[in-house]
């Protein structure tokens, strides 16, 4: 349930509102938590907030690992 | 690989009995999927304590929900391992089915949303979860309170995490050497209050990712300061966890609540553990919105779920397991909630031990 997925953000709007691009599909969060971050900053997204900005190479590791599990747990189906 | 299997090595030459516990759902998950337990001496033994949200959360909390959704004629906005957490009788899923309004949402934004597009309606958002998520929570009510939208509430089942390791570190029937803690807590918190839990209780503590990686270095990070007799907080998991956390995360979360005593499933009530919206935000707190009073403790029979939240007993070891208790026709939450150590042992159980 702590599980919190990585993002890039794609561009930041009104009310720190930003879109971002998570493994090719683009949601909306609120950056809120991360006041800071910036178009083009990875963040690890939780409940539809970033809670921290990462770097890319964490990012794409901790996305790599996600998809992993899920095919994993598909398998296990 | 050459770095896993020199780590392995080192774990491996380890011959004190140790036990190592973790105390996070995705740990909980992470450990089973990898197979590292199988790979341990049996000397050393890896735990899973009260790390799923849900799991903990005490049956007069769960029932104290039914109630809301029973007598209220409202939205119940909730995170989907909450529909079929056995309550008394009763649970989410069972009450949508008989007709309640009750949907699952990814985040408290959803229900924001929905207060908006339903102003004649009352929206509650179930709020539950350990300081990774109680932040987003905190966000979401004070969104709602700048923009004055009146018919959105929280029912808040918050925990915060360090006051239950203090519990588990004081009771005298677990053995503990040290702590695997929680990443994505972590990254909320920061190292602050497991440096300090290491010092007071003298067990080593390490913030720890989620790869078979990751896991092998912090249980390595344990062993190495268990051997020296050390005490620390470490922080293994420092690509993604700041020592100093993320403060904006923490102080929304000081802003909207304030701590009270809460009961955990297998812990009993711990002091200053839940949290409850403060005297400013008290219009947005369910709880107080509905007058739903504090329900009674009435436990699930047989369920041994409060023995496995403080690894007194490993999920193989109830009486139930796998026969009267599955995924499918679970008995408890810890077999409900997909992180929970009874559906995480369930699940990655090699095919033919399942009966
Ligand atoms: S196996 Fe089922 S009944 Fe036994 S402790 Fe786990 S959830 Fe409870």
């Amino acid at each position: 349930m702590c599980l919190a997925v990585p993002g890039k953000i794609i561009a930041v709007k009104e009310r720190q509102i930003a879109t971002v691009d998570v493994n090719g599909n683009q949601t909306e969060i609120s950056i809120r938590l991360t006041p800071e971050a910036k178009q083009g900053e990875y963040v690890l997204i939780h409940a539809g907030f970033a809670i921290e900005i990462v770097d890319e190479d964490a990012a794409r590791e901790t996305m790599r690992y996600l998809l992993e599990i899920m095919q994993y747990e598909d398998e296990k189906q | 690989m050459k770095y896993k299997l020199s780590l392995l090595q080192a774990i491996q030459d380890e011959t004190r009995n140790i036990s190592l516990m973790e105390v996070c759902g995705t740990h909980t998950m992470a450990i089973a999927r990898s197979g590292i337990r199988e790979l341990l001496p049996s000397n050393i033994k890896l735990l899973s304590g009260p790390g799923c949200p849900v799991c903990v959360t005490s049956q007069g909390d769960i029932d104290g929900v039914l109630e809301l959704v029973r007598k209220q004629d409202i939205i119940l906005i909730t995170f989907g391992d909450m529909m079929r957490v056995p309550g008394t009788g009763s649970s989410l899923e069972e009450e949508r089915s008989r007709g309640a309004d009750i949907r699952i949402g990814y985040s408290p934004r959803d229900a924001l949303r929905a207060a908006q597009e339903n102003p004649g309606k009352e929206v509650v958002f179930l709020g539950i979860g350990f300081e990774t998520t109680t932040p987003a929570i905190g966000a979401a009510i004070e969104e709602a309170r700048e923009d004055g939208i009146p018919n959105f509430s929280v029912f808040s089942l918050h925990k915060i995490v360090p006051p239950a390791l203090e519990a588990l570190f004081a009771d005298a029937e677990i053995k503990i050497d040290g702590l695997i803690c929680p990443g994505h807590v972590g990254a909320v918190i920061g190292l602050g209050p497991f440096e300090k839990l290491a010092s007071q209780y003298g067990k080593p503590c390490v913030i720890t990712g989620f790869e078979t990686l990751d896991i092998l270095e912090g249980i390595f990070m344990l062993l190495q300061q268990i051997q020296k007799a050390e005490a620390r907080g470490e922080n293994q998991y420092k690509r993604i966890v700041r020592d100093q956390g993320n403060p904006v995360a923490m102080g929304l979360i000081n802003q909207v609540f304030e701590t009270v005593p809460a009961r955990w499933r297998g812990l009993g009530v711990i002091p200053a553990s839940g949290l409850k919206l403060r005297p400013e935000y008290a219009r947005f707190d369910a709880r107080r919105k509905f007058d739903i009073p504090e329900m009674e403790e009435i436990p699930i029979k047989g369920c041994a779920c409060g023995a496995v939240l403080t690894g007194k007993i490993i999920p193989t070891e109830c009486a139930l397991f796998g026969r009267s208790c599955t995924p499918l026709q679970p008995v408890g939450p810890c077999m409900v909630s997909h992180e929970g150590s009874c559906a995480a042992y369930y699940r990655y159980m090699p095919l033919e031990r399942k009966k």
